[in-house]
């Protein structure tokens, strides 16, 4: 890479720059009386961070090489270490995209005019979210990333609480801190073993360690808890619903779309140390993404609060991506390339499109509340009329999560099918091919719960007075919303892109793996299946050509809709989202419930009542809930040692260190 | 080239008469003369020339319904072989995307009977959005049972495997497969047993209820796709439940065509003999459909 001015420049010091351009982007918002420009000089920096980092880190990813730059610092845990090789690469494209989009999003949805007392803070966070995730991805000495990786989820905290005066939020911040903390202990353990494993601070390269040692499944089962807390893998996952439905939907966005998936690359990169990977560790791996996908999104299919809906169908996707992962590590078990490459592309390219659609629901989730002012899809509807575009936009995003081509998401499940049906001929893992019927029915289940999304909030009529209501800011929020729209008709046009994007970061997790037959392989196959697409756009504009020629040829006229007979329909009456997702809940009963509690009419003329119901998720209430519990009372005594006196606190540090150091000697 | 414009022409032609055909068979059974077998296209040519109302509760969604749904099963019988001749498009895993194509139709289709407001059209869609996630599964059964027995991953090549001999070799599991998929067509086609496509009773229904606003040439395309979704998942089901070929290219074109109006024949005997079942009823027969599958495919992997 070259500059103007030098001549060649480190690209790692480029996207450290921009890390850093990124993470400081709310510093002067801090020091400025009025509020409003301090958003803009944040929005204005995060966007040029953004345009340094992802073309350097395309770049480095197309290449497929690996660039690596060591920081000196005074820390006695061996050389601080920083690299970008390309699977940090794929994983820094959402991260520079999606903090950019949003820290956009947040000037039009967030004003600093309108919220003087959070902005600034919000803001600051905001920016040290992305840059610590960024750092995290480039980090390679163990003490540094356990460093940047409490920075990301004390961000994440402070941005979950942002409106912290009301009692749920404080309480979604709370959850979440306790599952990130013991998350974070069990990496610690994670990182101590590897330590003592390889003598030095910094992550062994891939394919270095054997894992038939006695210590490399306790790594692995410590990796695999520790990040799937911050993945949200089942039954790690109850920190996610309340934490992402409470915070400012920018945050959300960039929750759910990037910092799930430092989980994944946690799990990814501790997967890639170990050579002679048994077939238990991908066993275990797919069927943690079984349950999370079924479970994930049957929980999101009774949710009635959109944001809630939209952080349970994260479950879900984060259960895909494990399952891909999961049939690669069999595959390099069973040393079957094609199953590594179809795995592993698949869960990495459904990292690169979940932060895509992702945050494009979520961005849009935050323009429909500011328009309604409420959370539950029961009280929206016929938003689709009143802001056509981002209904459109936000149409694009519920089509792609269906994993429904011409779209994203199809590619991905796409390339997870193949993956199925490769094995069908072998006879040792042809187990695997159950995974074809149960991602069908994963995809079906999602088909009904965003038909619910879509159809409550912006078909039909609106169901609450007063809904609807445009406030502006629609361009801030508009525009970083059509950029990730775009980027996923993109990728579902000419998935053949995304493949070649994915595939370096595939060699590195298995450096043996013989890459360019398969690339070409499933390049040209996923040629066919663009032109599939192509073909199926082409024949849309036929049939509408067609049908508008008819169309104008003979009279049109508007009624109101036919009622069947009855005259005074009104908007109340119309099928929401409860009364859509009811019938498949009745049949799936059991894992989730939607509490109906119904009046009893009674005489000819019932009086007026009430009608409620609420989403109950038997798991989360039958084992979780009780477990939390249970150790809340066999641990109330060590509450004796949290008396809120900060001396004491300091005290407990110093002694921990001192009988340390003891120990030691 | 010869065999795609006829494969393409079949398909763009044959699919209404599949709907006469089966009338006919109805008003047999019933002791009536019946209307003409090309009554459907008279239905269709009529719809196209006249006016259109729409509702003014509904929005863009509303228009691209019955287009999205008429392209996507369009490009899905490009994709399915007819018969013995392989189908102009194919490559390696287009079965999934045969099995996507109609989740496509089936959410704008949704969609737009839920943009008109109207109960009846929001409980069809409720009911075609859980049918249908039922029916998905069984297909994909089928799909890996064919793709063991054949070890190909294109539908044509997964579909022309099947033969004489693959029945002598896996009758058992062909039959159970020939079961659950007929469950399937039905379903996914809306005929009785699962949807009466003539009834007059708004709650009962699931496909007509969620087109009972489209009207004029919109609706001429919602009852021409449905006629070639029938025709298209026809085609699936026959090329496993019929396998003949006779190696002379235009005599396959002849038997797939007589084996195509057989089908219809014989669903409008099953519309002749059976009522419609209760509600409640017709997800224990998708699942049924389903474990029928998944026994097939048991069979063949063990």
């Amino acid at each position: 890479m070259y500059s103007f001015l030098q001549g060649p420049v480190d690209p790692v010091l480029l996207v450290l720059d921009a890390t850093l351009v990124m993470g400081c982007a709310g510093i002067p918002g801090l020091f400025l009386k009025r509020p409003g420009p301090g958003q803009v000089v944040a929005a204005l920096c995060t966007i040029c961070a953004a345009l340094i980092g992802i073309p350097t880190v395309l770049q480095l990813l197309l290449s497929g090489t690996t660039a690596t730059r060591s920081i000196a610092w005074s820390l006695p845990f061996g050389p601080c270490d920083l690299a970008i090789d390309p699977l940090s690469a794929l994983f820094l494209i959402p991260v520079f995209l999606v903090t950019a989009a949003g820290s956009l999003f947040a000037v039009g949805y967030w004003p600093a005019r309108q919220y003087r007392r959070s902005e600034p803070g919000l803001t600051l966070f905001f920016g040290t979210l992305g840059a610590s995730m960024a750092l995290l991805l480039m980090a390679r000495n163990t003490v540094f990333f356990m460093m940047v990786w409490e920075v990301m989820a004390l961000s994440a905290y402070f941005l979950i609480v942002t409106e912290h005066e009301r009692e749920e939020v404080r309480r979604a911040g709370t959850i979440y801190l306790i599952a990130t903390h013991c998350g974070s202990a069990l990496l610690l353990l994670l990182f101590s073993l590897l330590a003592a494993q390889t003598g030095t601070f910094l992550l062994p390269p891939a394919g270095s360690l054997s894992a038939l040692t006695p210590l490399a499944p306790l790594m692995a089962l410590a990796g695999l808890i520790g990040f799937g807390a911050k993945a949200g893998i089942m039954p790690l996952h109850f920190w996610l619903p309340p934490a992402h439905a409470n915070a400012p939907s920018h945050v959300s966005a960039l929750m759910s779309g990037v910092m799930l998936k430092m989980g994944v690359y946690g799990i990814v990169r501790t997967a890639s140390f170990f050579y002679d990977i048994p077939l238990v560790w991908g066993t275990i791996l797919t069927i943690a993404g079984i349950i999370s996908a079924l479970l994930g999104i049957s929980f999101a299919l009774a949710q009635r609060d959109l944001k809630r809906l939209l952080a349970c169908s994260s479950i879900e996707n984060i259960g895909i991506i494990s399952l891909g992962m999961g049939i690669a590590l069999v595959g390099a078990a069973s040393r079957i390339p094609e199953l590594m490459y179809l795995g592993g592309a698949g869960a990495l390219l459904h990292v690169l499109n979940h932060s895509l659609f992702k945050p494009l629901l979520f961005l849009g989730s935050g323009v429909i509340i500011h328009a309604t002012g409420t959370r539950d899809m029961n009280l929206m509807g016929g938003l689709g009329k009143t802001m056509p575009r981002i209904g459109g936009l936000f149409l694009v995003g519920t089509v792609a999560i269906c994993g429904i081509p011409p779209l994203n998401g199809f590619v991905s499940e796409f390339l997870l099918y193949l993956g199925f049906f490769s094995q069908l001929q072998g006879d040792n893992l042809i187990y695997l091919m159950a995974g074809a019927p149960v991602l069908a029915l994963v995809g079906g289940l999602a088909a009904i719960t965003f038909t619910k999304l879509y159809s409550s909030v912006f078909l039909g009529t609106p169901r609450s007075p007063g809904g609807g209501v445009h406030r502006g800011g629609e361009l801030q929020m508009g525009v970083p919303m059509l950029l990730c729209a775009f980027l996923c008709l993109v990728i579902g046009v000419v998935p053949q892109m995304a493949l070649s994007l994915v595939s370096p970061a595939v060699m590195t997790l298995f450096p043996r793996l013989p890459l360019l037959p398969l690339s070409a392989e499933y390049g040209a196959i996923l040629e066919k299946l663009s032109l599939a697409g192509v073909l199926l756009l082409t024949m849309a504009l036929v049939v509408t050509v067609i049908w508008k020629w008819r169309l104008g040829r003979e009279p049109v006229t508007a009624a109101p809709t036919w009622g069947c007979g009855y005259q005074r329909g009104t908007s109340r009456m119309q099928y929401g989202g409860t009364s859509f997702s009811e019938l498949a809940i009745s049949i799936g009963n059991g894992v989730v419930r939607q509490r109906i509690e119904r009046p009893l009419l009674a005489g000819l003329f019932p009086e007026r009542s009430r009608c409620s119901d609420t989403p109950t998720e038997t798991l989360l209430d039958a084992i979780i809930a009780p477990f939390f519990q249970a150790a809340g009372m066999s641990f109330a005594f060590l509450r004796r040692l949290q008396n809120g006196l900060m001396h004491i606190y300091v005290l407990y540090i110093f002694a921990t260190l001192f009988i340390l150091m003891l120990w030691a000697h | 080239m010869m065999n795609c414009i006829i494969h393409i022409t079949l398909a763009l032609v044959m699919p209404p008469l599949l709907l006469g055909v089966i009338g006919k068979t109805k008003a047999a059974f019933a002791g009536r003369v019946g209307a003409p077998f090309l009554q459907p296209y008279f239905d269709i040519y009529r719809l196209l020339r006249k006016g259109t109302v729409f509702s003014t509760t509904t929005s863009w969604v509303f228009r691209a319904g019955p287009i999205v749904a008429l392209s996507t099963t369009a490009v899905a019988a490009l994709l399915v072989p007819f018969g013995a001749h392989p189908s102009p498009i194919s490559f390696n895993g287009d079965m999934i995307l045969y099995a996507y194509l109609f989740a496509l139709g089936r959410f704008f289709t949704m969609a737009a009977a839920l943009d008109t407001g109207s109960s009846f059209e929001g409980m069809g869609s409720a009911r075609e959005a859980t049918y249908s996630c039922l029916a998905e599964p069984t297909l994909f059964f089928a799909l890996i049972t064919l793709s063991r027995l054949s070890s190909s991953t294109t539908l044509t090549g997964m579909l022309s495997n099947v033969s004489g001999g693959a029945w002598l070799y896996a009758g058992a599991s062909l039959l159970l497969l020939v079961g659950g998929m007929f469950i399937v067509l039905l379903s996914e086609n809306c005929r009785i047993p699962f949807d009466d496509p003539n009834t007059h009773l708004e709650l009962t229904m699931i496909h007509e209820v969620m087109v009972l606003d489209h009207s004029g040439p919109a609706f001429a395309l919602i009852q021409y796709g449905a006629s070639m979704k029938l025709f298209v998942l026809g085609a699936f089901f026959i090329q496993l439940a019929l396998p003949f070929a006779t190696g002379n290219p235009l005599a396959d074109w002849g038997v797939f065509i007589c084996s195509m109006l057989l089908l219809a024949i014989v669903i409008g005997v099953v519309e002749s003999v059976m009522a419609r079942l209760r509600l409640v009823r017709v997800p224990q027969l998708l699942v049924a459909a389903t474990i029928l599958a998944a026994f097939s495919t048991l069979l063949v992997i063990r």
